[in-house]
């Protein structure tokens, strides 16, 4: 098994975990985590697929996708916090008493 | 000697990897959300850890800077919102009860027993079992068809990184990840800090407050911490937006640095008022300002979109960075800011005491 296959698997699966606990929680900070998570596999999953080049060096391509990537993600999730607050304190429906996950 | 070190490395990726999942899985899992999040923070270094193993040192930087410490950051602040609030909440139906001097029947620890139980059935009247079970089986068959997928890619693909190394000499720098971003997909990037922009437009009309306050003073540790470590980030900042020529480095890891000091900064404050500055605005726009005003030049001058003059390319490039990581991270600390910054009562009077710490110190 080498080395990019190991990370690029390991991606996928934080990209299924990350999308199961999207759907099934609903807590919104527990949304906003869980689709970092997933993010977090995509990326490992297209830095690790850089890595398969016959040369030494990876491709740089994939490496400055996933870097503008990061860059939004923080971004996306700044928002989305800040739409949480804003929807707790208008509304106060946010389902904050926690313990969700049994 | 070379086989052991081999075996070592692939004892090292397969523990990582292990850990990576594990520390996913914990924090997806964890009932308290501040575990959670703590966990989040150390799933972001760890995965900073697979970046060097994978060579991306670039995303290494950006990962270590953005990843774990400010998302970490920007959770922990929304959580202590949003629990802060709900423990006012709680007090103002206290004080309602008291004044109508009627004692709840209920005393608060079966009532909040109550209110679990209810969110607990509601939340299973949302969410039933079998429906948890489907997503189940669903998610897994997708990960099962994603993982054969990448099981059966084939095991070389030379293409895109032949083409870059082949454009290397006429792209301005040296380093091929700063090349791609702003010279060859410079396109992407301009667009990326558009999107920047506009998440912060977004938190701005959400959150408008742009004064943050803290309940107490800060500590004096913390204050002389900033006094010490200040200087260093500007520095670390200024080096690593000219090293990314060269080497891993560039416009986002440095501002994501200089964040970092804008944050420390705001936390330090008892109030934090972004908006003293007018240098924030300007700094907030000047990346795509610049940007763009390059991009028409280039279209003016050599016809195509972001087609740099090979001469002129290095240094475009800088100064586009330049302008980039001071709108990264005036960005960046406003997205902080709007999501701490609390726009229920602003207290009237309390201006003439408070500390303000303006924004501008950490740009020059």
């Amino acid at each position: 098994m080498n080395i990019p296959l190991l990370y690029e698997l390991v991606g996928v699966i934080l990209l299924g975990m990350g999308l199961y606990s999207l759907v099934v929680y609903s807590h919104p900070v527990r949304k906003i985590l869980a689709l970092n998570v997933s993010g977090a596999g995509v990326f490992l999953f297209l830095v690790a697929a850089a890595d398969r080049t016959s040369g030494p060096l990876p491709d740089p391509v994939p490496h400055a996708m996933v870097l503008t990537g990061i860059v939004v993600a923080v971004s996306a999730t700044a928002l989305a916090l800040a739409l949480a607050c804003r929807i707790h304190q208008v509304s106060g429906t946010a389902p904050l008493t926690d313990n969700e996950p049994e | 000697m070379e086989n052991s070190l081999n075996y070592a490395a692939i004892a090292f990726d397969g523990v990582l990897a292990l850990v990576l999942l594990v520390l996913a899985w914990q924090l997806l899992r964890s009932p308290n959300l501040f575990k959670a999040i703590v966990l989040f923070i150390s799933f972001g270094l760890m995965l900073s850890l697979a970046w060097i193993r994978l060579k991306a040192i670039d995303i290494a930087l950006a990962e270590a800077a953005i990843g774990a410490g400010l998302t970490g950051a920007l959770f922990l602040t929304a959580l202590d919102r949003l629990q802060r609030r709900e423990e006012n909440d709680r007090e103002e139906q206290d004080a309602r009860w008291k004044s109508q001097e009627k004692k709840p029947i209920i005393t608060t620890e079966a009532s909040d027993q109550g209110l679990a139980a209810m969110i607990r059935k509601n939340k299973n009247h949302f969410f039933s079992r079998p429906l948890q079970t489907i997503a189940a089986i669903s998610v897994l068959a997708l990960t099962c068809i994603l993982g054969w997928t990448v099981w059966t890619l084939p095991p070389f693909s030379d293409q895109m990184s032949a083409l870059v190394s082949s454009n290397m000499p006429i792209s301005g720098v040296e380093n091929p990840v700063t090349a791609v971003l702003l010279n060859f997909r410079g396109y992407d990037t301009l667009l990326e800090i558009g999107v920047l922009l506009l998440a912060a437009v977004g938190v701005i009309s959400v959150a408008p407050s742009a004064v943050m306050r803290t309940g107490s003073s800060p500590s004096p540790i913390l204050l002389l911490l900033i006094r010490l470590l200040l200087p260093f980030i500007i520095l670390v900042s200024g080096y690593i937006l000219w090293i990314g020529k060269y080497a891993p480095g560039g416009a986002f890891q440095a501002g994501a640095v200089l964040a970092a000091g804008g944050i420390l900064l705001a936390t330090a404050a008892v109030r934090f008022n972004l908006s003293a500055s007018k240098a924030m605005p300007l700094a907030t726009g000047i990346g795509l300002l610049i940007f763009l005003l390059v991009a028409l030049a280039t279209m003016i001058i050599c016809g195509n979109y972001l087609q740099y003059p090979v001469a002129l390319a290095g240094t475009l490039i800088l100064v586009i960075e330049a302008a980039a990581t001071l709108s990264i991270a005036a960005v960046l600390v406003r997205l902080f800011v709007g999501v701490k910054s609390d726009t229920d009562n602003p207290a009237p009077g309390e201006d003439s005491q408070t500390l303000i710490f303006e924004e501008e110190n950490t740009i020059k």
